[in-house]
């Protein structure tokens, strides 16, 4: 197989395995500093039981995040090393910025949250959980605006290398990387922000729907009814506002997709003829017939979505050359999974929100088993959201810009379609490692594939001990003497305890 | 600043990360290494695994942020290094997966056959890492084949010679012997004592692999030595390297183990601060032609980029010293195993 494949599904299994973690840690980061806040405020222990219970759910999840995580950061070297030397100037200052600013807060303050329960004061306790959801939400920032500076490149200028002063010349041509000009416009790219509203949105709702997942599993069973009900309650907040505000962010987003590549909004819809466009909702895009079966459509949706008008056209595929055009199937299929997904998270959310006002929600069984389960759509939804942000920007690793008239239309060549100007962006197909070659990457997949099958083992495992476990409970305050030495006793018994929290470890 | 100046400011700073990197992790990559020698039960296991428990996090981080700092300061050596040793930090990430993962889930069941296979994976990922960080260093020194583009056009076999496996063996046991002093300073009692026959030993173990290797660098990779005749004051880092490695014995026979390994840590910055004096000013030595060589000047940033992380290092910095320093302070002394052990 050729190599760039290989490496493509080498970067797709490793990053869409690492992204089951990070918007856990993101999402349940701020649950544990709600839970913790209001411990410290109110001295009512069930949120202490609660911010140690998730504490050490959250720092299994911190603990493969990190480690399918430093994956991600050799591997632009290892498989995509001219994408490295092009974008290096621009995209390592983040890169390095995330790792001064972010990785340090996390691991170092990661460390006191799970082992310094009893060694330090609960405020610097409370201080250190901040820290670390804070640390988890930094290292988003930097990610995110580097991969939308790929997606709408901006505060850069391309030039050639030089080498002692003179261009650098390979087979007569010059080669050529980006290099700052603006910080600030580079870091605030046209999507940067709508981007990383939307990706923290998503965080959030993965984050509410594991917690409440988990505490529905136990209301359903009936164990620690008063700690599950006021987690699943505190998540459900989140959870209605997240979905719901995913919705207008998705919005926002699509709009500045179709401002600044609108090959990958056509790609996204299959639209493939430019003029007024329909909104599918259902559908299987045919390339070949430039068409799509079995399609359920609102129509002029697109129209009114892009432009606040039903009538007006919407640019398609055919302004773009064959090659130029991302996959439309998958594009489609993980763009409109995804959305389906969100708003299914709406109705729960919503729902259970209701029931929840008129004191049902906790009689109302079938939905709480619903919930168990949910939990998984997130997960999906934001792997989904990738895999449409990433195939869409194809075949581009670097998206060059594109140019509009003054009337509002796509500036096309004298064929007719979109002429990129080469030199601004990087295909994928020139992006990998010349000195790398396929069997290289092939046995490295078999590797990956097998310890990531491991470890997603032993992570399943692991949180299901856990979760049978459950909640510590507290010995009670202000026993003397004897008790107080028999409850710590048997705290140290069936206590657990690792950077993942371990039971039965003695 | 010029753009030469900042391009050997980050070279030196590359330098920092790098002997950050090297003591911090180099002591829980030892724990690794010597543990199953020296922790006879379960419980001294324990101890062992949990002397580097809430540490071995944070000093990873050393490593990611060197690797994200060479990516921005010199994004043609991260582009050159990364692919060309392609298999190389495969099996590093394999490794250093598999050492974190040991010590997470070797608790998490308590069969001796279950405790067994994470405590040799444990063993295996932190010898394997070391090795790797080892052969390296070797193949650093002596150059690998490049192409104009500064592409790496040799083989698997090229990057096993002699040289980076010797440097490679000198490591473990560097590290071995430098883990064993950290875990003497967190233990008590009979592991203790048996502790002390351990630091002996991969002290004499890097004490010949140190030579060996200082001989074959003398006599056979001239390029090595050529910087030292321009600058004559880095022979002062030889001689200060020699006399920690020459302390260590010597403090613990005194009964200084405190000592002993602040020694440790002189000899491992000293022997990373002599490795960039020999690189300098190359990152990545073509072995075939030295026109090719991935220089600091060739691999560099534009000015704007290096400035903007300096200042963000500069910003940076004291918060992370800040907060190692937090966390050093807390788990300081002995360790005791606790509820929240491993």
């Amino acid at each position: 197989m050729d190599a760039v494949l290989l490496a493509r599904l080498q970067f797709a299994l490793t990053i869409a395995f690492h992204y089951i973690f990070p918007p856990l840690t993101i999402g349940m980061g701020v649950v544990m500093v709600f839970l913790e806040g209001r411990y410290l405020a109110t001295g009512d222990r069930v949120y202490e039981i609660a911010a140690r219970f998730w504490t050490r759910i959250f720092a299994l999840n911190f603990a493969i995040g990190v480690a399918t995580g430093i994956v991600m950061e050799f591997q632009f070297g290892t498989n995509w090393a001219a994408y490295s030397r092009f974008v290096g100037d621009v995209f390592g200052s983040a890169l390095a910025a995330e790792g001064i600013f972010a990785f340090f807060l996390e691991s170092g303050f990661l460390a006191l949250l799970v082992f310094g329960w009893d060694r330090i004061s609960p405020r610097m306790h409370f201080f250190s959980t901040c820290m670390v959801a804070l640390g988890s939400v930094f290292s988003s920032v930097w990610i995110v605006v580097a991969n939308s500076w790929q997606q709408t490149p901006a505060g850069h200028h391309v030039v050639p290398v030089l080498r002692d002063g003179r261009p650098l010349l390979i087979d007569g041509h010059p080669v050529l990387r980006a290099e700052i000009v603006d910080f600030w416009a580079l870091i605030l790219n046209p999507s940067s922000v709508h981007r990383l509203v939307h990706v923290w949105i998503g965080a959030f709702i993965l984050g509410a729907f594991f917690i409440m997942s988990i505490s529905a599993y136990y209301l359903l069973r009936g164990r620690y009814l008063e700690f599950a009900k006021r987690s699943f309650a505190g998540a459900l907040l989140f959870a209605t506002l997240a979905s719901l505000a995913a919705v207008v962010s998705g919005h926002f987003q699509a709009r500045g997709v179709y401002r600044y590549q609108p090959a990958k909004l056509a790609a996204f819809e299959a639209h493939y003829r430019t003029g007024p466009g329909d909104l599918s909702l259902l559908g299987l895009p045919d390339d070949a017939a430039e068409t799509i079966h079995f399609n359920l459509a609102i129509p002029g949706g697109l129209s009114f979505l892009v432009h606040d008008d039903f009538d007006e056209p919407v640019i398609g595929l055919d302004r773009f050359r064959r090659s130029d055009r991302p996959p439309v199937l998958l594009s489609f299929a993980s763009y409109h999974i995804m959305i389906g997904l969100g708003m299914l998270f709406i109705a729960l959310s919503v729902t259970a929100a209701v029931l929840h006002w008129r004191r049902r929600l906790y009689e109302t069984r079938w939905l709480l088993w619903v919930f168990v389960f949910a939990v998984v759509g997130p997960v999906l939804a934001n792997e989904l959201g990738w895999v449409s942000a990433e195939v869409g920007r194809q075949p581009w690793v670097v998206h060059p810009p594109v140019e509009w008239t003054e009337q509002g239309d796509l500036a096309v060549g004298p064929d007719g379609v979109v002429e990129y100007d080469e030199s601004l962006g990087l295909r994928t197909a020139d992006a990998a490692s010349p000195s790398v070659d396929a069997s290289q990457v092939l046995a490295s997949i078999v590797g990956f594939g097998a310890i990531y099958l491991a470890l997603l083992a032993v992570w399943l495992y692991v949180l299901d001990s856990k979760i049978r476990h459950g909640p510590e409970p507290l010995e009670p305050p202000g026993g003397t003497g004897r008790a107080d030495v028999l409850a710590a006793a048997a705290r140290l018994q069936d206590h657990s305890g690792s950077l993942t929290g371990a039971d039965g470890a003695r | 600043m010029d753009w030469a100046t900042l391009c050997v400011i980050w070279f030196a700073l590359e330098g920092v990360l790098l002997t950050g990197y090297a003591i911090l992790d180099g002591f829980d990559l030892g724990v690794g290494i010597l543990h199953p020698f020296v922790a006879r039960t379960n419980d001294e296991r324990r101890v062992a695994m949990n002397s580097i428990g809430p540490l071995w996090d944070g000093n990873e981080v050393w490593l990611v942020t060197f690797g994200g700092a060479l990516f921005a300061a010199f994004p043609e050596a991260y582009a050159t290094v990364f692919s060309g040793f392609y298999s190389a930090f495969m099996l590093l990430l394999f490794a250093l997966i598999f050492r974190a993962v040991s010590m997470e889930f070797r608790s998490k069941v308590a069969t001796p056959r279950w405790r067994r296979f994470w405590d040799w994976s444990f063993f295996g990922g932190s010898a394997l890492a070391t090795l790797l960080f080892g052969v390296a260093v070797g193949n650093a020194i002596l150059g690998i084949p490049l192409d104009q583009r500064g592409n790496f056009t040799g083989t698997l076999l090229d990057q096993l010679r002699p040289y980076p496996l010797l440097v490679g063996a000198m490591t473990v046991a560097l590290f071995a012997m430098h883990g064993g002093l950290f875990l003497y300073l967190k233990t008590e009692g009979a592991f203790q004592e048996r502790l002390r026959d351990w630091m002996w030993r991969s002290w004499g173990l890097f004490l010949v692999g140190y030579m060996l290797a200082t001989m074959y660098t003398l006599a056979l990779v001239p390029r090595a030595t050529a910087n030292f005749e321009h600058w004559p004051w880095a022979a002062a880092v030889v001689v200060v390297n020699v006399l920690a490695v020459a302390n260590i014995p010597r403090c613990l026979h005194w009964g200084r183990p405190g000592q002993a390994f602040v020694s440790s840590c002189v000899t491992i910055a000293t022997l990373t601060l002599l490795f960039g004096l020999a690189l300098y000013p190359n990152l990545v030595t073509a072995s075939n032609d030295p026109a090719a060589s991935v220089t600091i000047f060739s691999a560099a940033s534009s000015p704007k980029t290096l400035t903007i992380m300096l200042i963000i290092a500069l910003v940076g910095m004291p918060f992370v010293i800040a907060y190692t320093a937090i966390v050093y302070w807390t788990f300081r002394g002995k360790v005791r195993l606790d509820e929240h052990s491993y």
